[in-house]
């Protein structure tokens, strides 16, 4: 299939499914920022970040029973890793929409780069 | 505490209104300040920069997504080559002299400027003359956009798309090893090596970075280079810039783009180079 020859149908669907992409990344975008700021809130007005020597949580263990203690640095690390995660949602949610387009070539490419992303977050 | 936090906020907004029209990261902006007016520790300030990337690509994605300017398959298929360059460039970090990436990427840098600076002067903003292109046509590369500037669709063809790859390997190597968004690589690969025009070029690079930098944003993450104080201001300052900056730069003609990216590649080409010889600006 030549591009230039793509129907409208097929054009009208892509530019469907890249608007639902936004949304969903802008629900992941606010969802962090919220998070940002409730964390950074909490430390403008207490005055204290919850650690002890500039310290600030690193392990997912340290971030959720700092955040059970409502420390504002872990708060604010894991609105950090949220935003992290934005754009490997968003490669996800791009793997769905070419498969429901029945892309399959850019499935396979699009899935190749989410392992690539995976394989980094061990490194 | 909260005056640093208000300044943070400030710098992240001017960072995030000029990456999204230069289709940069935010990163060169963000560390040389970090670094040279508040005297932060290098790795601190690649940690928030790499945060700062993602913030930019993830605030300004929202705006082109509506608009359409953005080539989502260019934006997969290159970043095919880009993230496996972040994770070399991770890997590589301990063996390879920094140095001569420097000064190699400095190099192309100044190149791509006086390149730029040579269309401007033939072909002002024109879709630029593409051959036709069988692997461009294959991998379905090919679009268009609305250019809200001239008020029309502008069809677009891209070719020489195993140079694209290649320039993009380095990019994702650079981000991966110096921790930046390498918008400007990313930039040049689609305009300069793929001939696609520049609005959509720097709409796809700002997604691209996103994906790039979030490969090696975990390991600053995990490694404790991202502070808390300094990465979060910065970032909420980031979205409202972003936002603003890919409203404003799609109203923008795209020899005004040009003309402000020029000296900007130019001045970051010299500097590279010059820091990989050891010398400092």
């Amino acid at each position: 299939m030549k591009p230039e020859e793509q129907n409208p149908k097929v054009a009208k669907e892509m530019d469907d499914i890249e608007l639902i992409i936004g949304k969903i990344l802008r629900i992941g975008v606010i969802i962090s920022a919220i998070i940002m700021i409730i964390g950074f809130l909490l430390l403008i007005i207490t005055g204290k970040s919850g650690y002890a020597n500039n310290y600030h949580p690193t392990s997912f263990s340290e971030i959720f029973s700092g955040i059970a203690q409502m420390k504002p640095y872990a708060i604010m690390m894991l609105g950090i890793f949220c935003l992290i995660l934005t754009p490997v949602l968003r490669v996800v949610v791009s793997i769905y929409s070419f498969y429901k387009e029945h892309d399959y070539l850019y499935v396979y490419i699009t899935s190749f780069v989410l392992i690539v992303l995976i394989f980094s977050f061990f490194l | 505490m909260l005056m640093t936090a208000l300044i943070m906020i400030g710098i992240g907004v001017f960072a995030g209104i000029a990456g999204a029209i230069l289709g940069l990261g935010g990163g060169v902006i963000v560390t040389p300040i970090l670094t040279l007016a508040f005297g932060l520790n290098i790795k601190y300030a690649i940690g928030a920069s790499i945060i700062v990337v993602i913030a930019t690509s993830s605030g300004s994605t929202i705006a082109y997504l509506k608009d359409e300017v953005l080539n989502l398959r260019v934006a997969m298929f290159l970043e095919i080559a880009t993230t496996i360059g972040a994770v070399s460039g991770a890997l590589l970090t301990g063996i390879l002299n920094p140095k001569f990436l420097y000064v190699l990427f400095g190099l192309l840098l100044i190149f791509s400027g006086f390149n730029m600076i040579k269309k401007l002067r033939n072909h002002q903003g024109a879709v630029q003359k593409v051959h036709p292109d069988k692997m461009a046509e294959k991998l379905e590369l090919n679009s268009s956009y609305y250019d809200k500037a001239s008020k029309k669709t502008v069809n677009y063809q891209v070719e020489n798309v195993p140079g694209g790859l290649a320039v993009m390997f380095g990019a994702g190597l650079a981000s991966g090893l110096l921790g930046i968004g390498s918008g400007a690589f990313k930039v040049i690969a689609m305009d300069t090596f793929m001939k696609m025009p520049l609005k959509p070029s720097s709409a796809t690079s700002n997604l691209m970075m996103g994906v790039t930098a979030a490969a090696s944003a975990t390991v600053y993450f995990f490694n404790g280079s991202i502070l808390p104080q300094i990465a979060v201001p910065l970032a909420l300052g980031i979205l409202v810039g972003a936002v603003l900056g890919s409203r404003i730069m799609q109203r923008l003609p795209a020899k005004w783009i040009r003309i402000v990216f020029i000296p900007i590649i130019l001045y970051l080409g010299i500097n590279m180079a010059l820091q990989g010889f050891g010398v400092k600006l």
